[in-house]
């Protein structure tokens, strides 16, 4: 088994190297038959991978214990989903899945493409079959997920309990699938300007492909920090991780095209810059690769010892350099048609907006990186923390959300007073009266708060007025009903509709993180059973305490050996509100030389919050109970020094009587946190909007169809 | 002013904000950056009221905890030179001894405070380089 996956990534590489001759050969000598060939070897590559990952994925459900990425990661006490998922969980499979994924999308686009733009494709499947052979030579010559130890160790490490956690699992090859499809627009656009084709086609080809990365990479970002807020045991979404930063500057720029896209489409401007957002985009994304594995910063996420750091390097250092060089050499095919007629016009909002995303980008960039920067400038490392983040963004994200509602309203080209009073009237009302509810609401004090809240409102009013427009556009005309003429509108619109939903989702978004941020209650104490604390208007109170030795059937269904855990009781003016049961897992460390009890419970031990989530706030409990009291630990040491490994689990029962009997004081982390549910709210409203704006208009399919049934009516007649 | 001129001036006053902000990241993000040391070096350069980032394990048996305060040592990566830590607010669930930890923290006296809620905790599972001696070829 071990031997076949490693042959396809030797078989893959070979693939690689013939796919990029082929159709470097094609492209220069013009013969389209080496071309067409260098485009099968993408399908060929994706073929011999989907073996690989196969090979893989059946190894882990199959507990093959002889390869060291499924004794590392796995077990057979690990529940078969998150075995399954383990896979891309280790930094040989994460290769393998991003190498995989990146043969299936690339196939996906010369697939559609195969017809179009030949000497574009054919330079763009030489970069695609780069990146490709770069992942198959990384797993050849760096990291195997087919190296095996002989002989195979009898039981594995275990997937990481922080991981099994069901959107945890989806999160890499959603981030994975936004990554390697930030590839797709840039070997198109790398593939343009080397072939000196930089009209519109090759924009209309990658429109689709950048649509997508961002939103797989958006929603990639939106599951992580899902799984923060609720696996991590610190109630927070986003802490300016530089893993996180990493994931978040690309979709910063890929926001940027593709609303710069849109002035290229319909002026002819911005050329210079869209092509090199796109190559920005596709760098940014290797770079995020490689922070997660070179281990050059520290994080959450650093995956300390990662040996990768210089290949990655070097593939940075060409892409940079190979961008810089082709958009300079090309310059002279990159001049605008037009010109800005005005600041108050649509064009100039989509450059303020690009100008600001970039900007963030920027100062991710910087704040991320500063402590190589420092490193390298004064030969002192140093890092700047969430506060420095916070005072760059946060103003930024202002005039973001604002931006997002001025865009849809304001007129091309210029903007007349008449039009923008007709226009900024609805929104300029919805925001003021925001305005005057929050100031009557007392909140005053929390200027970021309202002024996002003013913002958002502007945004709805904005949007909404765009809605109401179209409908009664289309009910004059068609004599619709509402429902309809809505629907219709979306329908015929989709680009343009599913662009504003997703500005509603942003506001949505911004308002959830404004208000999580700013009317949050916090508070970390002991507790003994019968004791209550107050946080925000909310009594909670540790009703009693909950123990279970599940080794197979714990409340997460994640395989921990022990859970403690407690009930609470929340209540507002006296009157109940939830119950509460927080718990935290504990997992066996696989490690004997521990002590038979010890290795129980001596793995990683993971918090399973207890939530009341709502539209209106959440309230979230952590609990971090002391293992470590001296009642338990005598009861852990008897254990070890009488109890073989087969009884060990006997001690776990004691262990958990001990614990309900005699409570000791726990630890627990509460927070109230008003409208946290926004930010997952609007990140499926973002989602839907997208899905909206990307799938083909009924005119595009239309068309699609008519030239495919006009073709085979030309070949009938040919025939005839 | 002609269109070409006013495109000028527009150019310079747009690249001079443009400078102007970056100017005013780069100092700041220098004025306000913790630098990031080892506990030895800590043990030789930390002055009271100054903020630290300290990188380094978790000595073995240095844990303990009193009401909400943690306390324990960070010990340099590769050698015995420890700093003792005491740290209040979220504890990360990868923390425990012998685990690689980032800690911001303020010397008060002979021991260190360490910033609330900036400990973090190394992910212990993934990427790690496989062990001497294993057989990387299938």
């Amino acid at each position: 088994m071990a031997g076949l996956g490693y042959a396809c990534l030797l078989l893959a590489l070979a693939v690689c190297a013939y796919g990029i001759g082929a159709s470097l050969y094609g492209v220069r000598r013009n013969r389209p038959e080496y071309c067409a060939s260098g485009r099968r070897s993408i399908y060929a590559l994706a073929v011999i991978l989907t073996v690989a990952m196969g090979v893989l994925e059946v190894a882990f459900l199959s507990n093959d214990f002889a390869f060291n990425t499924v004794a590392a990661t796995s077990s057979r006490t690990t529940p078969t989903f998150y075995r399954a998922a383990a896979v891309w969980s280790s930094q040989e499979g994460s290769l393998l899945l991003w190498a995989w994924l990146l043969s299936l999308w690339s196939s996906l686009a010369l697939f559609l493409t195969r017809k179009r733009m030949r000497d574009v494709a054919a330079y763009a499947t030489a970069i695609l079959l780069g990146f490709g052979g770069f992942f198959v030579s990384l797993m050849i010559f760096y990291a195997n997920p087919f190296a095996t130890s002989s002989p195979a160790p009898a039981e594995g490490v275990g997937l990481d309990p922080l991981l099994r956690f069901p959107t945890m699992m989806i999160h890499p090859p959603m981030l994975y699938s936004g990554y390697t499809l930030c590839t797709i627009p840039f070997a198109f656009g790398m593939g343009a300007l080397i072939a000196r084709r930089l009209e519109a086609d090759w924009l209309k080809v990658i429109r689709r492909f950048a649509f997508a990365a961002w939103l797989f990479l958006g929603m990639g970002i939106l599951l992580g920090a899902r799984w923060s807020y609720s696996e991590l045991g610190w109630g927070g979404y986003w802490g300016w991780d530089a893993v996180e930063n990493a994931s978040l500057m690309p979709w910063l720029t890929g926001t940027a095209f593709l609303h710069s896209l849109m002035i290229q489409e319909k002026r002819g401007m911005l050329k210079v810059w869209n092509v090199s957002l796109v190559l920005a985009t596709g760098t940014l994304a290797i770079m995020g690769t490689f922070l997660v594995r070179s281990g050059v910063l520290n994080s959450i996420h650093a995956f300390g010892g990662a040996t990768l750091g210089v290949p990655f390097v070097c593939l940075i250092a060409v892409l940079i350099g190979g961008s810089i060089y082709t958009v300079v050499s090309r310059r002279e095919l990159l001049r605008s048609e037009n010109r800005l007629d005005s600041l108050l016009s649509r064009e100039s909002i989509f450059l303020a907006n690009n100008l600001v995303l970039v900007g963030l980008c920027f100062v991710i960039f910087w704040g991320t990186y500063f402590p190589l920067i420092s490193a390298a400038l004064t030969g002192q490392e140093a890092s700047v923390g969430p506060p420095w983040f916070d005072r760059y963004t946060v103003p930024l994200a202002l005039i973001l959300v604002l931006l997002s509602g001025i865009g849809p309203v304001i007129s091309w080209r210029r903007a007349s007073l008449a039009n923008a009073r007709r226009n900024f009237m609805a929104p300029l009302a919805c925001a003021a009266a925001t305005l005057i509810v929050l100031l009557a609401a007392g909140v005053a004090h929390k200027t970021f708060a309202i002024t996002m809240f003013c913002c958002a409102a502007f945004v709805f009013g904005s949007v909404g007025q765009e809605f109401v427009r179209g409908t009664r556009a289309r009910r004059a005309m068609a004599g619709e009903a509402p429902a309809r003429a809505l629907l219709a509108l979306v329908r015929r619109n989709r680009r343009r509709y599913g662009g504003y939903i997703v500005h509603l989702g942003i506001a949505v978004l911004f308002v959830g993180v404004a208000a999580s941020s700013s009317f949050q209650h916090a508070s970390e104490l002991q507790l003994g059973p019968g004791q209550s604390t107050k946080v925000g208007a909310y009594r909670i109170r540790y009703v009693e305490p909950t123990a279970s030795v599940t080794p197979k059937n714990d409340r997460a269904h994640t395989g921990s050996t022990l859970s403690l855990g407690a009930v609470l009781d929340v209540t507002k003016n006296g009157r109940h509100v939830a119950t509460l049961r927080p718990s935290e897992g504990f997992y066996a460390s696989g490690n004997p030389a521990e002590g038979s009890v010890s290795s129980l419970i001596g793995g990683q031990a993971v918090s399973h919050i207890g939530m009341d989530g709502g539209i209106t706030r959440d309230v979230w409990s952590a609990i971090a109970p002391n293992i470590e009291a001296p009642g338990l630990k005598r009861i852990v040491t008897a254990g070890n020094a009488t109890l073989p490994p087969e009884e060990a689990g006997i001690a776990l029962v004691y262990l958990a009587r001990a614990y309900l009997r005699r409570p000791p004081p726990t630890q627990f982390h509460f927070l109230v946190s008003p409208l946290v549910m926004w930010i997952w709210l609007g990140g499926l409203i973002v989602f839907g909007g997208g899905l909206i704006a990307a799938w083909p208009a009924p005119s595009a399919v239309r068309s699609r169809v008519a030239a495919r049934s006009r073709a085979r009516a030309l070949r009938g007649l040919a025939r005839a | 002013m002609n269109p070409a001129r006013k495109r000028t001036v527009r150019l310079v006053v747009a690249l001079s904000a443009a400078v102007l902000l970056a100017s005013a990241l780069i100092y700041t993000s220098f004025s306000a950056a913790s630098p990031a040391l080892t506990p030895s070096q800590l043990l030789h350069v930390a002055q009271p009221g100054r903020s630290y980032i300290v990188t380094g394990t978790v000595a073995a048996g240095s844990v303990h905890r009193a009401g909400s305060v943690l306390t324990f040592d960070v010990r340099d990566r590769a050698g015995a030179t420890a700093v003792p830590v005491a740290y209040t607010g979220t504890v990360p669930d990868p923390f425990r001894e012998g685990r690689e930890i980032v800690v911001t923290v303020e010397k008060h006296g002979s021991s260190y405070v360490g910033e609330r809620n900036s400990l973090i905790t190394k992910c212990p599972s993934k990427y790690k380089t496989a062990p001497a001696g294993e057989n990387q070829n299938a």
